[in-house]
């Protein structure tokens, strides 16, 4: 990785990275989070940050498909991987089931947590698109969500994996 | 991420416990056939912009040339402030600004203006780890950080007063010098002739329970950009009443309202708690204007909850006598509450915690005694339900104890005693509608109370509460004639669409959606063309925001006032067109018709509107809303003065692991009286939010302190938010009800449902397990605890872990 220093020898680093298929090369600090590099340098403020500790998921974006909280990785460990966030759920403007089914279902309050919870029930209906009902709240258990007591949340992921919702 | 393990790291699922089959909540309810608009589950307005990240929340935005700004807070719970040395700080590079309490106004603030208690900065002494000493404006976060470590400030340690019990003691140190004793707020209040009705009672009981200490912890943090600029302010907030922000902000700068705009954005959740300035808005104002630059304010998750403005944890005693058939004669609740360093919300708290108590049941005697104490602790202030949600867990567990005691049904007692409808509390609140005996037998029908109270399996119970809130405080926080609310509707040229202008504040609760259906509705329009401008204070017209559940009823009438105004000029153009009388046409959904003849159109909303525009301008219509004068003539007689109140059962079933004192929330039953509904999915959206709430501060939720006053659990996952694992079946239910002071019939139900969930638990364990839970949460420990207790009593020999010998190494 190509690496240069500032004047007071703090170094930087330039990293790869592709976001929703495009790529971006991004010049970050080592301890450059990825939900920063994202919202700060990208633009991409739909990831949510509600502690930056990974407790609450309000950052899950998808790492080369797998889920995680975007607080608790570096960008550097981002490097020539391919990220998913909440912008590139929908197709060309056309919402993903998922979408639809959170709005259909009122599983939307403050919205806070949304697109931490759809990219985590994404990455749940990816490996298993027909999950029972506890399958679907732990796949969810990493996002918390203050508002909606998860009730509409779980029955719109299983209205959006039982084809109840078509995108 | 997605782990399997909760918040708590505690493992996903416990073996022990029953697999659950969770079921899909929320009854069918009738679709209201009378209506076009309202009365249907229409989807969010704003759910494209949420589901696709496009939402931007305060600290989402980017302005030209913006700074970051951050504010230094005490590390002691009690200290004088003996200098303060910024030099360093302001040497580093990046540094725009650091400022202390001489740089900003000294006016004192506060959102309740009986006591304005605190200032921008600290200048003698800090109250509690977290009270504010210092601010920096820096180029980035990085360098906020920095700053802040670099400013140097000697403190002389002070004791500090941590246990509100002791806050009234005569050597305890004292807060603030203006209030002797810590003594923030003392309430005698006496309905009738308690002492008569004790004397006059068959039977007489006293219990005692304790609350907790609890956070909103909504998830978007706190955040506020702030831009000074021609001596005119701009704030972008996350806030329930952007109303509240302008008008403390104009006074602590001494600016007109006129020149101080707030903005909401997309706010994460607030839940009271972002109903007072944060401070972060006053901050970032003094280093906008000192920068000339914006600045951008936020708290990370550890300074929120040292932020604060939870719920009060109280000490409640309540006493109650009965006749011999269980019908209440008289009451004495008797509280104290810890309210931390300030007075943040806390006097209606104080007042609403005993003020509330008369509602669900009718008795004419009623004594209410309160002290709110300083300690040296985070403020308290309105969270969900207000200060009712506790002496409603005590009362509701106090209720069951006589009952048990006089050996009658907890539902059938509260059945004897429950509010009717056309009545007045003693302390002269007006109810109108009121469904509480109807709610009662549907959560008694729906959960299937007859089979199963007293046939359950050992280790299960069953247990009921009620609740009930207003639907709007009577009276704003501050005194003013300003109307509620108000709204603006302006129908675009060609008529395809239609805006609202309105100052109700949507946190996430849905007050866009369902003002857009309103107004839909009044105007004989369609929701799908309506458009929202809202809680802007420059764009849009006057309304006091969210909180005391007021907008259904208070902003909905605002509302509907304008959409009438719309469609009485409409009709009339029309009928000029049509040559037609217009009293005799009707319009529905764009429609225009006879209303005699409804089945044949005659033109269309958007043709008339068309005309009206090109023969008169822009159509519109304007509407306002203020209460009628409600409350007695006694102190503090408006607190908890409404148009309306809501009413709620609920009833839930419990499996007690009785090894571990574990509770497992089987299923919920919440059966509402909330007036008419405009959007059923999203009402039932409520009450689960509501719910999940009060079932976390009921089981797991407690902000802790050190023995120095400092937080011990900072974090969401410490102080245990619950997780989609931990939710039971919720079972969510109305009652048919209509409410004659509220537009279309509207009731309040966001804040209804926290009240009735933790009483209605402590009874399901206490039908379990005959042992009394007096302090919440009701933890695996308290409750393992009881049971212990209840073993001894009962000659059983128990283990004692303290000293057992097995544990000790050989
Ligand atoms: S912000 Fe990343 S988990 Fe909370
Ligand atoms: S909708 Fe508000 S946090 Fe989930």
């Amino acid at each position: 990785m190509q690496a240069i220093a500032d004047k007071q020898g703090v170094k930087r680093y330039l990293v790869d990275v592709t976001v929703n298929g495009d790529d971006y090369s991004v010049v970050v600090k080592a301890n450059t989070l990825l939900v920063n590099l994202l919202r700060d340098e990208i633009d991409l403020t739909g990831t949510k940050k509600g502690c930056e500790l990974g407790d609450c998921g309000s950052c899950t974006v998808l790492l080369d498909g797998k889920p995680v909280d975007a607080c608790l990785v570096l960008a550097l460990e981002a490097d020539g991987c391919d990220v998913i966030t909440i912008e590139g759920v929908a197709q060309h403007g056309e919402l993903d089931k998922l979408q639809r089914s959170f709005a259909d279902n009122a599983a939307i309050q403050c919205g806070y947590c949304t697109p931490g919870m759809i990219l985590s029930a994404k990455a749940l209906l990816t490996r298993n698109p027909k999950p029972t009902e506890p399958e679907v709240r732990a796949a969810i258990s990493g996002n918390l969500c203050r508002c909606t007591g998860y009730v509409n949340i779980v029955k719109a992921v299983m209205a959006a994996a039982s084809g109840e919702v078509t995108a | 991420m997605s782990q399997p393990t909760n918040a708590a790291g505690q493992p996903q699922n416990d073996p022990k416990l029953p697999p659950r089959e969770y079921t899909h909540p929320g009854l069918p309810e009738p679709e209201n056939k009378d209506y076009a608009v309202i009365g249907k589950s229409k989807p969010k307005i704003d759910a494209r912009e949420k589901v696709t990240g496009q939402a931007r929340y305060t600290a989402d935005l980017k302005f030209p040339n913006m700074l970051y700004g951050k504010i230094l807070t005490s590390p002691y719970a009690h200290a004088r402030i003996l200098s303060i040395d910024t030099s360093e700080a302001e040497k580093l590079p990046g540094v725009k600004a650091v400022i202390t309490h001489k740089d900003v106004p000294t006016l004192k603030y506060g959102i309740s203006p009986a006591r304005w208690d605190e200032n921008i900065f600290c200048s003698e002494t800090v109250k509690f780890v977290g009270d504010k000493v210092a601010a920096v404006a820096c180029i980035d976060e990085e360098t906020c950080y920095k700053a802040l470590k670099a400013i140097k400030v000697d403190y002389e340690v002070l004791p500090a007063v941590l246990d509100p019990l002791h806050a009234m003691d005569e050597d305890a140190p004292q807060i603030h010098p203006e209030y002797p004793r810590n003594n923030n707020t003392e309430i005698h209040q006496d309905f009738g002739d308690v002492d008569a009705a004790f004397k006059q009672a068959d039977y007489v009981r006293t219990d005692f329970f304790v609350g907790n200490r609890t956070y909103q912890a909504p998830l978007e943090p706190h955040t506020a950009t702030s831009i000074w600029q021609d001596g005119k302010l701009t704030v972008y907030s996350s806030t329930q009443s952007p109303h509240y922000f302008q008008y403390y902000i104009a006074r602590e700068f001494g600016l007109p309202m006129g020149d101080v705009r707030v903005i909401k954005t997309y706010v994460g959740g607030g839940f009271g708690g972002k109903l007072e300035p944060t401070g972060l808005e006053f901050a970032g104002a003094a280093l906008s204007k000192i920068t000339g630059r914006p600045v951008k304010m936020f708290y990370d998750r550890a300074e929120m909850f040292a932020h604060n403005r939870g719920r009060h944890r109280q000490y409640m005693k309540l006493t109650t006598g009965v006749d011999k058939e269980g019908m209440i004669l008289g009451v004495h609740a008797d509280f104290i509450m810890d309210g931390g360093a300030y007075t943040s919300l806390g006097i209606a708290s104080a007042y609403y915690a005993g003020a509330m108590l008369t509602l669900t049941y009718e008795f004419d005697n009623y004594r209410f005694d309160m002290h709110r104490v300083y300690t040296n602790l985070p403020a308290c202030g309105a969270q969900r339900g207000h200060g009712a949600p506790q002496p409603r867990y005590a009362f509701e567990a106090h209720l069951d104890n006589i009952a048990k005691d006089l050996g009658i049904d907890p539902i059938e007692i509260r059945l004897k005693n429950a509010r009717r409808p056309n009545t007045v509390t003693p302390n002269d609140y007006v109810v109108n509608s009121c469904e509480m005996v109807a709610c009662l037998e549907k959560a008694r029908d729906v959960s299937g109370w007859r089979d199963k109270k007293g046939h359950l399996p050992p280790g299960r119970g069953i247990g009921i509460a009620t609740g009930s809130f207003v639907s709007g405080a009577g009276y704003p926080i501050y005194r003013t004639d300003l109307p509620q609310a108000s709204a603006m509707i302006k129908v675009g040229e060609d008529g395809t669409a239609a805006t609202l202008y309105t100052g109700a504040t949507d946190i996430g609760q849905g007050s866009d959606t369902i003002l857009c259906q309103m107004a839909a509705e009044a105007m004989g329009y369609t929701y799908e063309q309506m458009k929202i401008v809202a809680a802007d204070t420059e764009t849009t017209p006057h309304d006091f925001g969210a909180y005391a559940s007021r907008q259904t009823l208070m902003s909905g009438a605002a509302v509907k006032q304008a959409g009438e105004e719309v469609k009485t000029q409409l009709l009339e153009t029309a009928g000029q067109m049509l040559d037609f009388p217009p009293e005799q046409l009707e319009v529905r959904l764009g429609k225009i018709f006879a209303k005699d003849n409804p089945d044949t159109i005659l033109t269309t909303f958007e043709d008339v509107a068309r005309t009206f525009f090109v023969r008169k301008g822009p159509l519109t219509g304007r509407g306002s809303y203020a209460p009628p004068k409600l409350g007695g003539k006694f102190k503090g007689a408006p607190v908890g003065t409404s148009p309306a109140y809501s009413f709620a059962a609920q009833v839930s079933e419990v499996e007690i692991d009785q090894e571990t004192g574990e509770v497992a929330v089987l299923d919920v039953w919440d059966v509402h009286d909330c007036g008419q509904v405009i959007n059923p999915a999203l009402l039932h959206a409520q009450v689960h939010g509501a719910l999940y709430m009060g079932m976390g501060e009921a089981i797991w939720e407690e902000v802790r302190f050190d023995k120095n006053g400092k937080i011990a659990n900072p974090t969401l996952g410490e102080y245990r938010l619950p997780t989609a694992l931990d939710m039971p079946r919720v079972h969510s239910s109305l009652v048919p009800s209509y409410e004659p002071a509220g537009p279309w019939g509207v009731k309040e139900v966001g804040e209804g449902a926290t009240l009735p969930t933790m009483g209605c638990f402590r009874n399901a364990i206490f039908d379990a397990m005959g042992v009394s839970v007096n302090s919440l949460p009701l933890t695996p420990e308290k409750v393992w605890s009881a049971l212990r207790e209840k073993r001894k009593a009962d000659g059983e020999e128990v283990w004692d872990p303290m000293t057992c010998e097995c544990y000790l190494e050989d």
